[in-house]
């Protein structure tokens, strides 16, 4: 890869334009350079790797590779690829602008660019689903993929009085690692009703035949025997005391430094939806994603999604995604023929029929219930504009509002710098469960460019069209 | 508190919190640098002025936003910290022309 300095040395044209640089994204480059393509990638981080494959080429950590795990270091083989493909890769970059005409809005360093592109694929993986308990905006209170991150790229453990929140793969794989670093959670406060261990029964035969099992069992292995579980699926709600915090469960509470919170991860759809690309709601994961062909392809021509921004499957499926949509923009440009990009696919097709195994399973055991999804009224729901949940249900009482963008109106949210990633899915489930509707009926945010803050001395570094160029641009 | 594992590698960047000295290690995000110097508040919340700091550490959140180099709104988790970075934690909104 070649690494850009600057927004100034991308060139105006690419023949591929991949937006992210974690597994789906680094996948994607390799194979489109394979076939010979122009690519630039363009990442939000300051090194590939993705949330899952944070420093990856660069972990303080890599002398310990016990302490992360081996699936971790499943990447540095993608990592390499990568780096040896080719691209151009620019970091620290934000996109925040795409077009059916494949044009990109581009920002680092407070310089702004428009590039443009003959095929996208957007790369832009997942975040963690929102959680909103009462004291989830207090200073200390983070999510588990945050505590991860500081780990990855920093090597950073939270000590004393650590109280992980909620439930899922990702919570219980923090768990072990901090076992691994010497710094034992205090408490594991696990929000899943335990009749869903029932209810999810009925998908276990696939779990069982899937990469899953084996990756599940050894955490739950090595957490159940060294943690402290607490049922926490009656409510639970952080606080501030002293100069510390306090969880509190039915069961009691317990006194916390740090508060990690997980419930789960849901795509990452914020430039696919400010695109254009049609949404659709996934009722197993509970949260919206572009709809996608078996290519990857969504509803605008040239553009595609691939990895966990097209719908959660987890970074090995998300790799095999972005191999599939990187064939596929080579076969439009024709760079090789339909037969050519099925029969390579064909290995990777059965991996990610495999890799997708187990996940109904998975959905079905840790989709937050009903009143989690929700939120408490008792909690901010949204955290920029800080709307609490109360306040929420009294204007959707109030006001009969058909859909969250009538929220927006009356109450603000999900106009601040988040622009509703932290707040749509909770006020989509709020409107739903109080008007008796279902989300997808409900609808979500209306999303416009530019989709990540961009300051008017930015758009002012931007190049001067011609009268020309700029009628060509208007739509 | 945060505790830096012990091949993590040493903090040998400089820099300054609200004034005072304070050292990361090369490879930090401001954010990263500054919880582990024991700073978990990053700045008072735009409408109630309450207490926040790093939620989400991708850049999703924004509620790590900082004053770096006398330039407000800035996402410490997204920023790389750089020797004799100057950062201040941000009082509520961004302020005009910085």
């Amino acid at each position: 890869m070649t690494l850009l300095s600057g927004t100034a040395a991308l060139a105006d044209h690419y023949d591929l334009a991949i937006v992210g640089a974690g597994p789906a994204g680094m996948a994607a480059a390799t194979v489109a350079r394979g076939h010979g393509l122009s690519v630039v990638v363009l990442d939000r981080a300051a090194d590939a790797g993705g949330q899952v494959y944070r420093g990856i080429l660069n972990s303080p950590l890599a002398a310990r590779r016990s302490l992360l795990g081996a699936n971790y270091w499943k990447g540095e083989a993608l990592a390499r690829e990568f780096v040896g493909s080719g691209a151009e890769v620019l970091h620290q970059a934000s996109v925040w602008y795409l077009d059916a005409a494949l044009r990109l809005g581009v920002s680092r360093d407070g310089q702004a660019r428009i590039i443009a592109a003959r095929q996208v694929i957007l790369a832009t993986g997942a975040l963690e689903r929102p959680m909103p308990i009462p004291g989830w905006e207090l200073p200390g209170v983070m999510t588990a993929g945050a505590a991860q991150i500081l780990l990855k790229a920093s090597g950073l453990v939270a000590t004393e009085g650590v109280v992980l929140v909620g439930d899922g793969p990702l919570l219980w794989l923090l768990a072990t690692q901090y076992l691994a670093a010497g710094a034992p959670p205090a408490a594991l406060v696990l929000t899943t009703p335990p009749a869903r261990w029932w209810q999810a029964a009925g998908a276990l035969p696939g779990f069982l035949a899937s990469p899953y099992l084996a990756k599940g069992l050894s955490l739950l292995w090595r957490g159940l025997r060294r943690l402290r579980l607490v049922d926490g699926s009656r409510g639970v709600e952080i606080a501030t005391r002293g100069d510390g915090l306090v969880v509190r469960h039915r069961g009691g509470e317990i006194a916390a430094r740090h508060v990690l919170l997980h419930q789960g991860a849901v795509p990452e759809v914020n430039l696919a939806s400010a695109a254009g690309c049609r949404l659709a709601w996934q009722e197993e994961g509970r949260a919206w994603a572009p709809e996608v062909d078996a290519w990857g392809a969504t509803s605008l021509p040239g553009i595609a999604v691939a990895g966990d921004g097209a719908g959660i499957a987890g970074a090995e499926a998300a790799a095999v995604s972005g191999r599939l949509a990187a064939r596929q923009a080579a076969c439009a440009l024709g760079r090789i023929t339909p037969a050519l990009r099925d029969a390579q696919s064909a290995a990777d097709r059965h991996a990610l029929r495999r890799l997708r195994r187990g996940r109904a399973f998975l959905d079905r055991l840790y989709t937050p219930d009903a009143a989690m999804l929700a939120g408490s009224p008792a909690a901010l729901a949204c955290r920029c504009e800080e709307i609490g949940g109360a306040a929420l249900r009294q204007a959707v009482a109030a006001t009969g509002a058909v859909g969250p963008n009538q929220l927006k109106a009356y109450l603000r949210c999900g106009m601040g710098p988040c622009q509703g990633r932290l707040c749509g899915l909770t006020v989509g489930e709020v409107l739903a469960a109080q008007q008796g509707r279902s989300p997808a009926a409900v609808g979500r945010y209306r999303l416009r460019p530019p989709v990540f803050p961009l300051t008017v001395a930015e758009m002012a570094t931007m190049p001067v069209l011609s009268e020309e160029q700029s009628r060509a641009n208007r739509p | 508190m945060f505790r830096r594992l012990p091949d993590a590698g040493e903090a040998t960047l400089p820099f300054t919190i609200d004034g005072a000295p304070a050292m990361g290690r090369q490879g930090d995000s401001v954010a990263a640098a500054l919880l582990a110097a024991g700073h978990p508040v990053f700045r008072q919340s735009a409408v109630t002025g309450s207490d926040r700091g790093p939620y989400c550490m991708m850049g999703v959140c924004f509620d790590c936003l900082v004053e770096i180099d006398g330039v407000g709104n800035r996402q410490g988790c997204m920023t790389l910290l750089r020797a004799g970075m100057a950062i201040r934690p941000q009082p509520g909104k961004r302020l005009l022309g910085r």
